[in-house]
């Protein structure tokens, strides 16, 4: 059954198609990331109304709220690329962890900073070491080590493989580790969206707030897009596909400049 | 059965053998612990406020610290590759070196708690939590840091990539450790705690180990 459902993604696990995919996808990704995230932003920062409490200062919660969901978001999508990559010995998977980590941490450190600037007017502080804010700096770890292993070995296809088993263990880790603080300690308010319950938050804030989690996510998978690009490009830099690709484009620079 | 007996043997004599295997991490442990009074001040009663934390982030430090090497020699030998190569055994070796790690490591620090009491002016009430945490605990570092271990053999990089990776992984142990110990310290009921521990115990036994050979296995590839 499992071989059937998934025969159409068979074709993409060749890199040279997993490429031009990307390379198609690409522009729409970006375009739409792009707009939604200014269309987001801007309904957020300048057009809805100020919080009753927070004044302005909740604004940060468009930025801020998106970019950690999505840092952890980005973890799951990389630690289920390190396991298709691990499990089925599919490369491109594994090359996807390489291009999902950085991003992941650069969202994680956006939260963690948007954060502390939301966090120094409203509870006076910079930093507590409260658990939520304990359980991203944890993330933000855990996505450093898996780029640091990852490039700590000569091999580099051996690092790749290495760092994905790190991630998988990281993910069976993230909820526990989670867990664990916030039983420790609690200070941040609570959380804005759940699946379950009605939002506390009303429509005209949370439509850009929304929004702009769409457009994060969306900005997620172009940057996946463009840095798988180029890690496909990276690994296979011996085959005669790229050889190819980087002739044409010799070729086609060349005649624009005569 | 046979093979595990054989491989434990070995790991004991290499461990009789070079005693310093086993002799730094505990000097390192100790060492370590009488650094926290020169910084922090000799004061008995904040002392025994942090002395839950420090015992326990010292624990941490030297078991991470020993495991740097374990693989390495029979690496650099190529009897990891041998082991990969065979049939089975692999997974036996596996747990051998866990087992003997903590053997070496772990067991040690037990022995040596009494002392730990003494420096740090615990009564015996909270060495005994002390004690329980240890042997609750001291397994979960072991598995975690043969995993750093394994994860980082072939690495150009050691030492501290192994603390970066693995040291996260800590943080819930950290936690629940020491949080029954200043449980028991402000006469709270803290079983909640070591139940906690335990499952972290068993759930680590049941899967840290299958990670261990995957890694070992990605290592010699």
């Amino acid at each position: 059954m499992w071989g059937s459902m998934f025969r159409w993604l068979d074709p993409y696990a060749k890199p040279e198609t997993l490429y031009h995919l990307c390379g198609r996808l690409l522009p729409y990704l970006m375009g739409l990331a792009l707009f939604t995230l200014l269309l987001g932003n801007i309904w957020g920062l300048a057009f809805s109304p100020a919080d009753y409490q927070q004044g302005d200062s909740y604004r940060i919660i468009y930025i801020h709220v998106p970019s950690a969901i999505w840092s952890m978001g980005a973890y799951s999508s990389m630690a289920i690329a390190a396991f298709i990559g691990l499990v089925w010995q599919i490369r491109v998977a594994q090359w996807a962890v390489l291009a999902i980590a950085p991003i992941g941490a650069v969202y994680t450190a956006i939260a963690l900073i948007t954060g502390a600037a939301w966090g120094k007017p409203m509870w006076g502080t910079w930093w507590v070491w409260d658990a939520r804010l304990t359980s991203e700096l944890v993330l933000l770890f855990l996505y450093l080590g898996v780029i640091a292993l990852a490039g700590a070995f000569s091999e580099a296809a051996r690092g790749i493989k290495v760092a994905s088993l790190l991630a998988i263990v990281g993910v069976v880790n993230l909820p526990i580790i989670h867990f664990s603080v916030e039983w420790w300690n609690t200070l941040h308010q609570g959380a804005t969206i759940t699946k379950f319950a009605k939002p506390s938050i009303d429509p005209s804030m949370l439509w850009p707030l929304l929004i702009s989690l769409l457009g994060f996510a969306l900005l997620l998978a172009a940057l996946t897009c463009l840095r798988l690009r180029s890690q496909i490009l990276i690994f296979e830099q011996h085959r005669p596909w790229v050889r190819q690709l980087v002739d044409a484009k010799g070729d086609s620079s060349q005649k624009e400049q005569n | 059965m046979v093979m595990w007996r054989s491989l434990i043997k070995r790991e004991l004599q290499l461990l009789g053998r070079q005693k310093a295997d086993w002799l730094n991490p505990l000097v390192f442990f100790l060492l370590v612990l009488s650094l926290f009074p020169l910084g922090i001040g000799p004061e008995p009663g904040m002392l025994k406020q942090i002395a839950p934390g420090l015992v326990w982030i010292a624990a941490l430090l030297s078991v991470l610290l020993s495991a740097e090497r374990l693989f390495k020699d029979d690496y650099r030998y190529g009897v990891i590759e041998q082991l990969v190569a065979g049939r089975e055994g692999l997974f036996s070796y596996v747990t051998a070196k866990i087992c003997c790690h903590w053997l070496s490591t772990g067991v040690p620090l037990i022995l040596v708690s009494p002392l730990i009491a003494v420096l740090l002016g615990l009564n015996f009430d909270s060495w005994q939590v002390l004690v329980v945490t240890l042997v609750l605990g001291t397994p979960v570092l072991s598995l975690l840091s043969v995993l750093g271990a394994a994860l980082t053999m072939a690495a150009d990089k050691g030492g501290i990539l192994q603390a970066l990776i693995i040291l996260p992984l800590y943080i819930p142990l950290l936690i629940f450790a020491s949080g029954a110990m200043e449980a028991a310290a402000t006469a709270l009921p803290y079983t909640g705690q070591l139940a906690v521990l335990l499952a972290f115990l068993l759930f680590a036994l049941a899967l840290v180990p299958l990670a261990v050979r995957q890694a070992l296995r990605m290592n010699v590839g």
